[in-house]
């Protein structure tokens, strides 16, 4: 299938896969209507849509290197585009977002514009200089500008650092949804996750991963987009909520002025179930400092620029050409999903706290709410709780908590969608999360097969063996992270944050400077992201252990301090040594022109 | 000045020109976000939420694409573009 004339076919093959996914949702649609179970449903989705990315994983199998590392770099743009919005819309985007609009409101939204703002950084700082440089894995990029193996080495340690943290949160993700979908124990569903995951990438690598990734993003974005549209429409706010939830929007501030925000005791909120928060912050209004916003926003953007698992999606397009517009295709298919965020966290938001809505819960009292079917579905799952804190039997703001996670997987029961809605959210979280996790779990291991060990202890080694290490590596790396996820440390969004603080101090400048500044040298790079990594690292570490912080920067943003380190480091220490050799500045103009044979051979 | 530098200072100010519409997007707009909120915007949203939700997100798309084109145009003016079997 996936031979010759595959390419010149993606959108016939694509567009029958789509057709026949939404058949399915249709098949599933009238089972449900003729008595199938919820659980049923929600088994078949996640089991069914699994199995085509597993089949898919299959069909791309390969045994040549540059198919394995860059996917014979013939993916075309708007394709690649797609892959690389599910490779980095994860599970945190899919399932956490809207909920932290919904609960923090303008502060949180900060991350709706540093995921996207970075794009244009990737677009016009590095993509289409890394994709004429012709490299597999970013440390390549590094090793090969800056020369040595330390400066190669460094760059691993800082990517291994950044996409592990990033990979443990994605794993977490797809166990969660298969422990809820598939109704077996988190410990054991991490597991069932993990080998979903190698199966798209272990035997066809990059390849795998593309055509696998192109179909997550066709069924997390159906899946996202329909819901939005469907109570916009059930619940009348219009029909194409984008353009027309300004009314409800203002509602929401109307109601909020007229309850007010009470705070609750210590005391009272001691009863509430861990994890749940009531709403405490306006939805609309401005509620945190420009510096707060624009730090994080900052370190989102420049983070998103650093992050490897990104940046080696565009080593995948046939000409430089093709890697900027693909820039442009990622952010509009990400766009998609993004800008349609805070429309879910409107619609959920008004259809619980407006008492002029049937869903309405503010007002009704506790017996009438407690008597609801999907409040009790979803207490029992904890994310939903109310408690009468001042006693006078109806349900008001400050006594009404949600789980994050409910404002995507419980608003379409909420609103009265058909089970079979929420079967195809399980579905769309679980490929966000795989997709995620794929293209971390493979950056690492190529980086680790590629630049460790092929590049640096056996650089003799033949394919075959180097595809081999590559997919042992990838089978260890996915199992490390399993094992970690399995003992639930940190949060799902928390995390992911760090990953893109962790890259941004020890990558950015390195690459960046890589192909601006042709003074920049090994000695400098080697400072920069060493240097960088462990500022942000130690700063974090400050923070976390009760350090005051300075300038603001909190423990979300410590990439900002990290990579002004990085910063500092490099330019001081490569003024300070000799500037690169001859070779090495003619290969920086080399990759400043478009034209011209790449710098790395095709198999390398 | 040989051909390559000077293909190389137009790439620049176009990075340039890139970057101060990105920051005006991605951080300028930001710094005025209550006094904006004040005031409706498109769609009856309020300035700033709709940035938020919307204006700077599609205006990075748009920006994106603006940047890939004015770009291949300064390759085809000094002949570095790729050719269809690079």
């Amino acid at each position: 299938m996936i031979k010759g004339n595959f390419i010149d076919n993606l959108p016939r093959v694509y567009g029958i896969y789509t057709g026949g996914f939404i058949g399915f949702i249709i098949i599933m649609a009238i089972a449900e209507q003729m008595g199938m179970s919820a659980k049923a449903i929600g088994i078949a989705f996640v089991a069914f849509t699994v199995f085509i990315y597993a089949l898919i994983g299959y069909l791309s199998r390969t045994a040549q290197a540059d198919a394995y590392y860059v996917a014979g770099r013939q993916v075309p743009t708007v394709f690649n585009g797609m892959a690389t919005a599910a490779d980095w819309m994860s599970g945190a985007s899919f399932v956490a977002m809207a909920g932290g609009i919904y609960f923090k409101g303008y502060g949180y939204m900060a991350l709706l514009v540093g995921w996207t703002g970075g794009y244009v950084l990737v677009a016009s700082l590095l993509a289409p200089y890394l994709r004429k440089f012709g490299c597999y894995t970013v440390p390549d990029f590094i090793g090969t500008r800056y020369g040595g193996n330390l400066a190669r080495f460094s760059a691993v340690v800082v990517l291994t650092v950044a996409s592990f943290t990033y990979v443990t949160a994605q794993i977490n993700a797809t166990g969660t949804i298969a422990s809820v979908a598939l109704d077996i124990p988190f410990q054991y569903a991490v597991y069932i996750g993990l080998i979903s995951i190698l199966l798209c990438s272990m035997l066809g690598g990059m390849r795998g991963v593309t055509w696998t990734q192109v179909a997550q993003y066709i069924v997390l974005i159906i899946a996202y987009l329909l819901p939005v549209f469907w109570i916009s429409n059930k619940i009348g706010a219009g029909f194409f909520p984008h353009f027309m939830l300004a009314d409800e929007v203002a509602r929401i501030a109307e109601l909020e002025q007229q309850y007010g925000f009470v705070k609750n005791s210590a005391a009272d909120l001691a009863n509430v179930p861990k994890g749940l928060a009531g709403i405490t912050k306006a939805h609309s209004a401005v509620n945190a400092t420009p510096w707060a916003f624009i730090s994080l926003a900052l370190a989102m953007m420049m983070g998103t620029a650093s992050l490897p698992h990104v940046m080696m999606r565009y080593f995948t397009t046939p000409s430089v050409k093709a890697a900027r517009k693909s820039v442009g295709w990622s952010l509009f298919f990400i766009f998609l999903l993004y800008s349609s965020a805070p429309m879910l966290a409107t619609l959920s938001k008004l259809s619980l706290i407006d008492p002029n809505l049937p869903t309405g819960i503010i007002g009704k009292t506790f017996a009438e709410v407690e008597a609801i079917d999907w409040y009790q579905n979803w207490n029992q799952a904890n994310l939903l709780f109310i408690s009468d804190f001042n006693g006078n039997g109806t349900v008001e703001l400050n006594e009404f908590f949600m789980g994050g996670k409910a404002v995507v997987l419980a608003t379409p029961e909420i609103a009265g969608l058909p089970y079979v809605i929420s079967g195809l959210v399980a579905a769309g979280g679980m490929a966000a999360a795989m997709s995620t996790a794929d293209g971390l779990i493979l950056a690492i291991a190529n980086a680790i097969s590629h630049d460790v060990y092929y590049k640096i202890i056996d650089p003799k080694a033949e394919t075959a063996k180097r595809l081999l290490v590559a997919r042992v590596l990838l089978v260890v790396i996915g199992f490390a992270g399993a094992t970690i996820a399995a003992m639930e440390i940190q949060g799902i969004l928390g995390s992911v944050i760090w990953a893109f603080d962790f890259a941004m101090s020890g990558l950015f400048f390195p690459l960046v400077l890589g192909v601006w500044w042709k003074r920049a040298n090994r000695q400098g790079a080697i400072a920069g992201m060493l240097g960088g990594l462990i500022a942000g690292a130690w700063y974090l570490v400050w923070v976390r252990t009760g350090g005051s912080g300075f300038l603001g920067i909190t423990q979300l943003t410590f990439g900002i301090f990290g990579s002004a380190v990085s910063l500092v480091l490099m330019v001081v220490v490569s003024l300070m040594t000799a500037e690169p050799d001859k070779a090495t500045q003619k290969m920086v103009d080399e990759v400043r022109v478009p034209s011209g044979k790449t710098i790395l051979g095709k198999s390398h | 000045m040989s051909n390559q530098q000077k293909h190389w200072e137009k790439t620049r100010s176009l990075l340039f020109i890139t970057l101060a519409i990105w920051f005006v997007f991605s951080i300028g707009i930001f710094l005025f976000g209550a006094e904006m909120n004040e005031v409706t915007g498109p769609f009856g949203y309020p300035w700033t939420y709709w940035f938020t939700c919307q204006g700077s997100l599609g205006a990075f798309v748009i920006l994106i694409f603006w940047f890939a084109n004015r770009q291949e145009k300064i390759d085809e003016e000094f002949g570095f573009s790729e050719r269809e079997d690079d």
